[in-house]
C-alpha cells in the first residue's frame, strides 16, 4: 500500500537504548491474529508498556510524557528476529516514520522501506552523541533530509550522511512501493518464466 | 572463467533485471503461505485488482496459530479461526493448493515444504516467515519476507532484492557423543552473536557438516537468522538425492536424472571468494543450552553465565536485563538449575530424527515430577511415522504428552502458553522475552539435552544421564 512522502523530517526524538530488541518485543505474536492491517500501533512494545493487567507501566519511554516525536533512536541490532511485517506496521501506526540505529537486523530494514519508514543507519559514536542529547534535553531536535541523505541534531549542528539507494530513495521520496514497479514488468517477468521453466 | 559461490549461481540465474543504483528484481520459484502473514496480502491485492499471476508456485498451510488439540473440531478462539478461514478463503478464490487442518501433510510450513518435495536445490524459495532459510539444507536461497513482499510475489512472482554479501562457514572434524546439529548452530551463534551474520547470506561447509542428514541440516540452517543472517545453505549431494528420491513432487524417471545431473554441478566453484569466512572445529563442540534471551547467549551445559567484565554502557545495560528477565545472575553454573516445561517441536527440531532421538533417549525411563513434557510434531507425517514406529508409546510411557501439529509453543500464538516466570527448555528457535508466552523463560538445546532434563527435572548435561 502506498504511504505518506517523506521528504524533510524534523522532529523531536524518542529514545530506546535497549540493544537486539527484537520484532516479538515490537509486537508480540499473539497480536498478529488481525486479517487487516489496522490498529497495530496500540501494541507496539505492548509487554514493555503494559503490565498484565493492561496498565501502562511507568518506566517505559513511551509511557513517558517527556518524550515525543516521530523519530524513534534506537539500540543496536533493532528489529532481529521473526520477519514480521506487522512490527513496522505497528511503528507506522503509533506515528514513527523513522528510526535511527548503529545497526538494523535485514528483513526489518527491508520491510521498514517497503511501508515508508525510513531506517536511518549511523555511526556508533553518533548514536552516542544523539542519545545524550535527548537525555540532556527531551525537546532537541533532529532533523533527517532524505534527499541530502543527513541526518542532523538540530542545537549543535552535528550532522552525518547516511546510505540509501537512489531507487528507494525515489520511493520513499514519492510513496511509491516496490509493488508499483514490478507491475509495470509484468510481461518482462512473464517472458523471463517461459524461457527459464 | 569467473569463480561462483553456491549462492552467485543460484541467485544470479533469478535476476531477471537490475534496477541501476538499486536492488534486484527477483524471480521467486517457490512460495509457501500461511495464515498469519498472508490474509493482508491478499486484500492489498484485491484493492489493487490483481489476481496471483502463478498459483501454482505457491503452497499454503495453517500452522502458526492452530491449535494443538481437536484440531477436527471449529477451532475456539475467534481470531484464530477467522486467519485460517480467510486462509482457506483465499487459497479456494486463488486456486493455491492448500494442506488444511487434518490432511494427510498438514504441518509446519517448513517442516511439510521437504517432505512433500517441493523444496529442491537450486530454487528461490520465499515465505513471510523467517525461518524459511531452513529450506537452504537442500541447497536452495531461501528466506523469510515481510507481507509487503508476499503480496508481490503473489502478483509478479517477484520480489525487489539487493544481492546479499556472502559468509562460509566451514565445520571441519567429528562431533562427539551427545552433540548434535542444533549444537552446532548454538555453537556457531554464541561465537559470532545474534548480529555476526547481518547482511550475509551462509554457506556451511566441511565434514562436520556434510556428515549430517538432511534433517540435521535444516536444524542448521533453520538458525541462520538468529545470527543475522539472510540465510544459510548447504551444497546438496547424496544425501540430499537420496532424501528427495520418490517423495511426491520430486522429479521422476527421466527428469530425475536430469534434474540430478544440474543438482550436481550446484557447488561453490574452488577458489571463488567469499565476504567472510569462518572455521570452527567439530571437536570442540558440546551440548548447548541458552541463559539469556536472544539466541546468541549460549554456553556449554557445563559451562558458567558470562561474568560482566568488559562490558559497559547500554551493552552491559541490555546484559543484565536479559539475565534479570531469566531470573540468572552473572558467572552461575547453569547446570542443576530447576526447570518446569520442556517442549520438543518447531521447524528446527520437529522432525522425525528428532522425535526417535528423544524416544531412544527416554526409553523406559520417566520424566521428572515437576516437568511438564510436551511434544509437538512438525508436520502430521511426523505424527504418523511415530505413531508407527512406536515412538508415541514410549514417550507417553515416559509421562510425554503428545500434541497435534503445528508450531504451537515456539511462538505461542495458541493456547500452548507456558507461564509467566516458568522455565522452559525447548528445541525450538528463540528465547526472546514472552516468545514462549508473556512472562516465560526460555532455554534453547538440543533434542537430547531436552530429554535429559524432562528426565532429571533440571538443567543436565546428556552425557551424564543414563
Ligand atoms: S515453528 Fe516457530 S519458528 Fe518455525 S515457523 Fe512456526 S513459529 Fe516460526
Amino acid at each position: 500500500m502506498a504511504y505518506d512522502k517523506f521528504n524533510i523530517l524534523k522532529s523531536t526524538v524518542v529514545p530506546l537504548s535497549s540493544e537486539n530488541v527484537d520484532t516479538d518485543q515490537i509486537i508480540p505474536a499473539r497480536f498478529l491474529k488481525a486479517t487487516e492491517r489496522e490498529g497495530f500501533g496500540d501494541n507496539l512494545f505492548r509487554d514493555w508498556r503494559y503490565d498484565v493487567e493492561g496498565n501502562p507501566k511507568k518506566d517505559f519511554v513511551l509511557n513517558d510524557p517527556t518524550y515525543s516525536g516521530k523519530i524513534l533512536l534506537a539500540g543496536k541490532n533493532f528489529g532481529s528476529g521473526s520477519s514480521r511485517e506487522h512490527a513496522v506496521w505497528a511503528l507506522y501506526d503509533y506515528g514513527f516514520r523513522c528510526v535511527v540505529s548503529s545497526f538494523f537486523a535485514d528483513i526489518f530494514k527491508n520491510n521498514c522501506l517497503n511501508i515508508g519508514v525510513l531506517p536511518v543507519t549511523i555511526s556508533p559514536e553518533f548514536a552516542e552523541v544523539l542519545f545524550k542529547a535527548v537525555e540532556e534535553n527531551p525537546k532537541t531536535e533532529v532533523e533527517i533530509d532524505i534527499d541530502q541523505q543527513t541526518i542532523t541534531l538540530l542545537s549543535t549542528g552535528q550532522q552525518e550522511s547516511f546510505d540509501i539507494n537512489s531507487y528507494k530513495k525515489e520511493n520513499m521520496k514519492n510513496g511509491f512501493d516496490d509493488i508499483d514497479y514490478l507491475l509495470n514488468i509484468k510481461d518482462e517477468i512473464i517472458t523471463f518464466t517461459e524461457q527459464k521453466v | 572463467m569467473e569463480k561462483k559461490t553456491l549462492f552467485d549461481k543460484i541467485w544470479d540465474a533469478h535476476v531477471v533485471r537490475s534496477v541501476p543504483g538499486g536492488p534486484d528484481v527477483f524471480f521467486i520459484d517457490k512460495h509457501f503461505i500461511h495464515e498469519v502473514t498472508s490474509p493482508v496480502a491478499f486484500l492489498n491485492l484485491e484493492k489493487r485488482g490483481v489476481g496471483v499471476l502463478y498459483p501454482e508456485r505457491t503452497i499454503a498451510t495453517p500452522d502458526h496459530n492452530v491449535p494443538t488439540v481437536d484440531q477436527d473440531k471449529t477451532i475456539k478462539d475467534k481470531l484464530s479461526r477467522m486467519q485460517v478461514e480467510r486462509l482457506r478463503e483465499n487459497c479456494e478464490k486463488h486456486n493455491i493448493e492448500l494442506h488444511d487442518l487434518g490432511s494427510a501433510h498438514h504441518g509446519i510450513v517448513h517442516v511439510i515444504g521437504p517432505e512433500l518435495g517441493v523444496t529442491q536445490p537450486g530454487m528461490t524459495i520465499v515465505c513471510g516467515d523467517s525461518h524459511t532459510s531452513t529450506h537452504g539444507a537442500f541447497g536452495a536461497i531461501a528466506f523469510g519476507i515481510g507481507t509487503s513482499e508476499v503480496e508481490m510475489v503473489f502478483a509478479t512472482q517477484c520480489i525487489m532484492q539487493t544481492k546479499a554479501k556472502k559468509m562460509r562457514i566451514t565445520v571441519d572434524g567429528e562431533l562427539g557423543n551427545g552433540v548434535t546439529s542444533k549444537d552446532i548452530i548454538l555453537y556457531i551463534i554464541a561465537k559470532i552473536s545474534a548480529a555476526g551474520a547481518t547482511g550475509y547470506f551462509v554457506e556451511y561447509a566441511g565434514s562436520a557438516i556434510t556428515s549430517l542428514s538432511m534433517e540435521a541440516r535444516m536444524t542448521i540452517c533453520n538458525m541462520s537468522i538468529e545470527m543475522g543472517a539472510r540465510g544459510g545453505l548447504i551444497a546438496p549431494d547424496e544425501t540430499t538425492f537420496n532424501y528427495l528420491k520418490g517423495k511426491q513432487y520430486a522429479p521422476k524417471g527421466e527428469d530425475w536424472d536430469k534434474a540430478v545431473a544440474h543438482w550436481k554441478t550446484l557447488k561453490t566453484d574452488d577458489g571463488a571468494v567469499f565476504d567472510k569466512e569462518y572455521h570452527f572445529d567439530g571437536n570442540d563442540i558440546e551440548p548447548m543450552i541458552t541463559y539469556g534471551t536472544n539466541p546468541g547467549m549460549g554456553i556449554k551445559v557445563r559451562g558458567f553465565i558470562p561474568t560482566t567484565e568488559g562490558m559497559e554502557g547500554s551493552n552491559k545495560s541490555s546484559y543484565l536485563k536479559s539475565l534479570d528477565y531469566m531470573g540468572f545472575a552473572p558467572g552461575e553454573a547453569i547446570k542443576g538449575k530447576k526447570v518446569d516445561f520442556v517442549f520438543v517441536g518447531s521447524c528446527t527440531n520437529g522432525r522425525i530424527e528428532d522425535i526417535r532421538s528423544v524416544a531412544a533417549f527416554v526409553k523406559g525411563k520417566h520424566k521428572a515430577d515437576n516437568i511438564t513434557a510436551w511434544i509437538v510434531p512438525g508436520s502430521r507425517e511426523v505424527e504418523k511415522m511415530a505413531h508407527e514406529e512406536g515412538l508415541v508409546k514410549i514417550l507417553e510411557d515416559a509421562g510425554f504428552e503428545l500434541r497435534q501439529p503445528g508450531c504451537s509453543a515456539c511462538l505461542a500464538m495458541n493456547d500452548d502458553k507456558i507461564p509467566s516466570g516458568k522455565y522452559a527448555v525447548s528445541t525450538s528457535n528463540r528465547n526472546f522475552e514472552g516468545r514462549q508466552g508473556p512472562g516465560a523463560r526460555t532455554l534453547l538445546a538440543s533434542p537430547l539435552t531436552v530429554a535429559a532434563v524432562a528426565v532429571t527435572g533440571e538443567i543436565s548435561d546428556p552425557r551424564d544421564v543414563f
